[in-house]
């Protein structure tokens, strides 16, 4: 039995930015253990201080070039509840479709690039493209459907150009989303490949149950606005995400904890399951069926099949949408104005990694408080929950086994470094 | 052999090294021309020995400086990838505020807590042989540069305002629209695209070497626009530069 086990890995890959996972079991017994985020600090909720409402969400959407258009959206939707907006129909429709291209690319990125080659026990996904071509070929054919979505309805994924406040500055013609349509329609053969290939794949066994959070709303699987809702009960609206989020500081991390009702808490595809799975698309409880995963998941590591249920759902759903966009057709509009110029909103969306919240104060248009809660800052208590439960179970593996599972751990909650480094409340000084 | 190339993020949103692998969707023959031994984002070896370094990202710090030195060291070509390497684009907005009094404003007593200092280009720590500009990078424009660079030619990027390839796009002028737009003294190269989708140029490819200033006075003046609006457009992406032209 191996009582001492240094594991130190520096600069963890395949995620996106800067994290160290560092554990030491000193004579059987865990001295250290924790995921140390080493990001630099990127001070967003500084860059848009004094400036215009209407750059606020440009401005943001550059913390993530993966989530780009995530943080966008729920930039937006800070804004507008601030400046009192109400967007019309259409562009909560087209809004909707654009994040399914938003969900769709992160996850195919996550559940191909990132997480398949440690199941394939390989260091990246290019040995794949000689070995197995049609995987690499299917990925990338997926990440471009993907990335149509995006650009026919605001210019590009990274990072959207034809979102505004109050609406869009472009909008899609017929032939784009009679386009789309075909595509998304083309692509079943690959969403059945995808599940079938993580229905082989098999997960490290570890169960831990903890308090899964994700919005919620009563008639859809929610991504843009809704109630915070939890697995151990209870629903807040946007506006209280402070008394959910709870955020504290720790010395190893430039990224704050958050803590609910428990000492840590889960967002992401896996939460969005077990909170909603009841509203599911048929297609994607189906392919949920053949994964084996029913709520609650409760394995960390099932996070990416997760992601495989909401990539079925996604462009089962885009499909839908694009129909009823075909149907009710697409107007020029011009976008909705503010109603006030002086206000404070709180924007949420389910962004691909969890929960996203967005929190501005306007005086007369222009930003003089931010703040940013981002889906892997609230990981990260329960990412370390996870590594101090797993590791006296795995000990006796050794120090490679335990590095490989610690990293395949991280890795499957999908986290996202650089956008978690600078979700520090500031109050600007004047 | 294949030359070796390799992938370096500093302070960035990662997006430019996400459209280097959306690149590959139209051209994932690239893959067999060379050898990537070192992308963090995507994989888990790490090489040391390449010939071509392609870096995201701004230098925000101190020990920043100390790896770009042994890239550059390395590397016997240095790429500047995207808006944040090219010009410290929007890492740079902060600047204009000093560095304790953001510090302060963001992390109050904890500032201490963080090495950093104000953004700026890799070129003001380490010269650099090519750019590939934008926020984000163009996917056609990366594989262009990169099959430059492997034939050993010096690589070409755009020198005329993106106004030339708004008027090839048939896109209604943004100042007609009522927008702000740097379009007039911008470097082209993006297929104008933020002016189709109904957003003005924010110059995030930086300026054509010999901008015609005077004429981008006389369409502000036309419009009824001030230089101070063109000015606050400007922050976004050249605020560095702004502040550089200031001090000299």
């Amino acid at each position: 039995m191996t009582t001492n086990v240094k594991v130190d890995v520096h600069h963890l890959t395949r995620v996106e930015g800067h994290g160290n996972i560092v554990v030491n079991v000193v004579d059987g017994s865990l001295e250290q253990c924790e995921l140390q985020i080493v990001e630099t600090p990127r001070f967003f909720e500084a860059m848009v201080k004094d400036r215009p409402y209407h750059e606020t969400s440009h401005i943001t959407s550059r913390i993530c070039g993966i989530c780009a258009g995530g943080h966008a959206t729920t930039s937006l939707r800070a804004t507008e509840n601030a400046l009192g907006i109400e967007p019309t129909e259409q562009t909560v429709l087209l809004r909707k479709l654009n994040f399914f291209g938003e969900i769709l690319d992160s996850h195919v990125l996550h559940v191909y690039m990132l997480v398949a080659p440690d199941y394939l026990g390989l260091g990246s996904v290019i040995p794949l493209a000689s070995t197995n071509p049609e995987v690499v070929l299917r990925a990338l054919r997926m990440k471009k459907l993907a990335g149509d979505v995006c650009e026919a309805i605001c210019g590009r994924h990274t990072h959207p150009i034809g979102m505004t406040v109050g609406g869009f500055t472009h909008f899609p013609q017929r032939a784009d989303l009679e386009a789309l349509r075909e595509q998304l329609i083309a692509s079943r053969p690959d969403l059945e490949a995808t599940v079938e290939l993580y229905s082989t794949l098999s997960l490290p066994a570890f169960e831990r149950e903890t308090e899964y959070i994700a919005l919620r709303k009563p008639d859809e699987y929610a991504f843009i606005d809704g109630m915070i809702a939890s697995t151990d009960g209870g629903e807040w609206p946007l506006s209280a995400y402070q008394s959910v989020t709870n955020e504290y500081n720790v010395p190893h991390s430039s990224a704050k904890h958050t803590k609910n009702q428990r000492d840590s808490y889960m967002v992401g595809a896996q939460a969005r399951f077990n909170v909603n799975y009841d509203l599911l698309h048929p297609k994607a409880k189906e392919a949920a069926e053949a994964l084996n995963l029913r709520p609650k998941i409760t394995n960390p590591y099932a996070n990416a099949a997760a992601q495989v249920v909401e990539i079925v759902h996604s462009i089962e759903e885009a499909i839908v949408l694009t129909e009823e966009l075909l149907e009710r057709g697409v107007q020029w509009e011009e976008p909705v104005k503010p109603t006030r110029l002086t206000g404070e909103g709180v924007g949420a969306c389910e962004v691909p990694r969890g929960i996203l919240f967005h929190h501005y104060v306007y005086e007369e248009g222009f930003a003089v408080k931010a703040n940013c809660v981002i889906p892997t800052g609230q990981n990260l208590a329960n990412i370390e929950a996870d590594m101090r439960e797993l590791v006296p179970t795995i000990l006796h593996e050794g120090e490679d086994a335990v590095t490989l599972k610690l990293e395949m751990l991280v890795r499957a909650y999908d986290p996202c470094i650089s956008c978690s480094t600078h979700l520090l409340d500031v109050e600007f000084v004047e | 052999m294949k030359p070796k190339i390799a992938f370096f993020d500093f302070t960035s949103c990662e997006g430019c090294q996400l459209t280097v692998v959306d690149s590959l969707q139209t051209n994932v023959g690239l893959l067999d021309m060379v050898e990537i031994v070192q992308f963090r984002e995507a994989m888990t070896e790490k090489g040391t020995d390449y010939q071509i370094a392609f870096v995201e990202g701004s230098c925000t710090r101190e020990s920043d400086e100390d790896r770009l030195r042994a890239i550059r060291e390395q590397a016997d070509v240095v790429v500047a990838l995207g808006a944040c390497a090219h010009l410290g684009g929007i890492n740079a907005i902060r600047n204009i505020y000093s560095i304790d009094e953001v510090r302060d404003e963001v992390y109050g007593d904890k500032g201490e807590w963080y090495e950093t200092y104000q953004p700026r280009p890799i070129d003001a720590v380490i010269a650099v042989d090519a750019v590939i500009p934008g926020c984000p990078i163009d996917r056609d424009e990366f594989i262009a540069v990169v099959t430059q660079v492997l034939q050993g030619r010096e690589p070409r990027i755009p020198d005329h305002p993106v106004c030339i390839e708004c008027k090839l796009n048939e896109t209604v002028c943004m100042y007609l629209r009522g927008e702000i737009c740097l379009g007039p003294i911008s470097r082209a190269g993006c297929g104008a695209i933020c002016p189709k989708y109904g957003f003005g140029c924010v110059g995030c490819r930086g300026m054509i070497s010999n901008p015609n200033l005077e004429s981008m006075e006389e369409v502000l003046e036309q419009y009824g626009r001030t230089l101070e609006e063109a000015r606050a457009k400007m922050s976004m992406f050249l605020t560095y530069q702004t502040l550089e032209e200031g001090e000299s």
